[in-house]
């Protein structure tokens, strides 16, 4: 029987549930490799090698290697174990979640400086008009 | 006996640690949240708590996917500021209490609460950027802590009917513990955020204020709100505010309020701050 998931209309949002932990495992557990100093060096001197040693889809190794974090999330990476890429970079959440959105990373904290993203039209795939309108 | 006197709330973003470790925190930026905190500081100086438990969430530090406790509780002498990636925070060792948590895992789990029990940790921005934002940057921390982690990563977490439940365990089993020590018990995390996906930067100060107000007076709303509300309406992030209701289960019915601060943004986060106190 599928998982009940009352939050799949939630939009652009990834929720890290039981598919997508299973989905990410790999994905995941190579991030939390980086939280060691020497790994971190390893994987920074060749990337492509690095990742070979884990049993990741070659969809996944992609998107690592693009930086594509939505990607990343769609195949089944969580934001706090992706953090220690773009960590290792010395890059920020806020960069990071620039990228995802879209947005320059000023326009972003722009957005962010004004209120941040309203949730009016940003709180369901589908529903309401206001909704609608703002999607 | 030991008793819990007040609860706080706090965000705990990390960006707000990286102002404090490199002296940043009266800068344009940040001065406006670490305003929020100088009564706080005051407060906390004089009311001294011997211990305080805190309730954060391990953010893929301590624990990665190979092992997700629910509810985890610190028994250990000593924790270590983790490296999450860049190097570990430049702040004192955590130092533990572990009588007063060993008797709090035993009672709570004879409560029907199945709690993870964690001698050997390092701690994240979740459990010392809050010390920080109340200690300031100190050769020592002036208490013992008890880490509580909540996990908030792997969807499910516990709700919050079940969050403010264990307040209460957790309540019985200090006023059951055989010492007269001073505890404070704070909840952290939250409040709106999305650090993920194309909705990143969601922010709803409407709700995150109603929910402090709840909190205050009617806790048992608070803690009736699903998962899929947070979700919905702070954020995939905003699901940590859980954790306050840890803390507000651990107080009495009537709480006076001794602060609150508000502040948008913090990095991706709307900063949330409460200072409750029992009602004598």
């Amino acid at each position: 029987m599928a998982l009940n998931k009352p939050y799949a209309d939630i939009p652009g949002t990834f929720v890290f549930d039981a598919d997508m932990s299973r989905k990410g495992y790999w994905l995941n557990q190579f991030c939390m490799s980086l939280m060691n100093a020497d790994n971190r060096e390893h994987f920074k001197a060749d990337e492509t090698t690095y990742l070979d040693n884990w049993t990741m889809t070659s969809e996944q190794k992609q998107a690592v290697l693009a930086r594509d974090y939505n990607g990343m999330l769609a195949l089944g990476g969580n934001i706090y174990f992706l953090a220690k890429i773009f960590s290792s970079e010395g890059k920020s959440f806020v960069y990071a979640a620039a990228r995802m959105t879209g947005l320059s990373e000023d326009a972003y904290k722009a957005m962010m400086d004004a209120g941040g993203r309203t949730p009016d039209g940003n709180r369901y795939t589908t529903g309401s008009n206001l909704d609608k309108e703002h999607r | 006996m030991a008793h819990i006197s007040a609860g706080v709330a706090t965000s705990h973003v990390p960006l707000l640690g990286r102002a404090v470790d490199t002296r940043d925190t009266q800068s344009e930026y940040f001065k406006p949240i670490f305003d929020g905190y100088e009564f706080s500081k005051k407060w906390v100086a004089e009311e001294k708590p011997d211990v305080v438990f805190l309730v954060y969430n391990d953010h893929a530090t301590a624990f990665s996917l190979d092992l997700i406790p629910t509810f985890a509780i610190g028994t250990g002498e000593k924790f270590k500021p983790a490296d999450e990636g860049f190097g570990p925070r430049p702040v004192p060792d955590v130092m533990g209490s572990p009588d007063l948590a060993w008797h709090i895992a035993q009672s709570v789990i004879q409560q029907d609460f199945d709690l993870t029990i964690v001698n050997e940790m390092d701690v994240d921005h979740g459990l010392t950027v809050p010390l920080s934002m109340l200690f300031g940057q100190v050769e020592a921390w002036p208490c013992q802590v008890i880490p509580f982690a909540v996990n908030v990563v792997q969807f499910p977490p516990p709700s919050g009917q079940r969050c403010y439940n264990i307040g209460k365990a957790i309540r019985r089993a200090v006023e059951s513990f055989d010492a007269d020590i001073n505890v404070q018990i704070w909840g952290t995390g939250g409040m709106s955020h999305q650090l993920q996906g194309p909705r990143a930067g969601l922010i709803n100060q409407a709700w995150d204020n109603q929910f402090m107000d709840d909190l205050i007076t009617r806790p048992e709303t608070a803690a009736r709100i699903d998962h899929v509300e947070y979700l919905r309406e702070t954020g995939s992030e905003g699901i940590e505010m859980v954790m306050w209701l840890v803390m507000r289960g651990a107080l009495s019915e009537q709480v006076n309020v001794r602060h609150r601060h508000y502040h948008v943004p913090c990095s991706n986060t709307a900063i949330g701050h409460l200072i409750l106190e029992n009602s004598a």
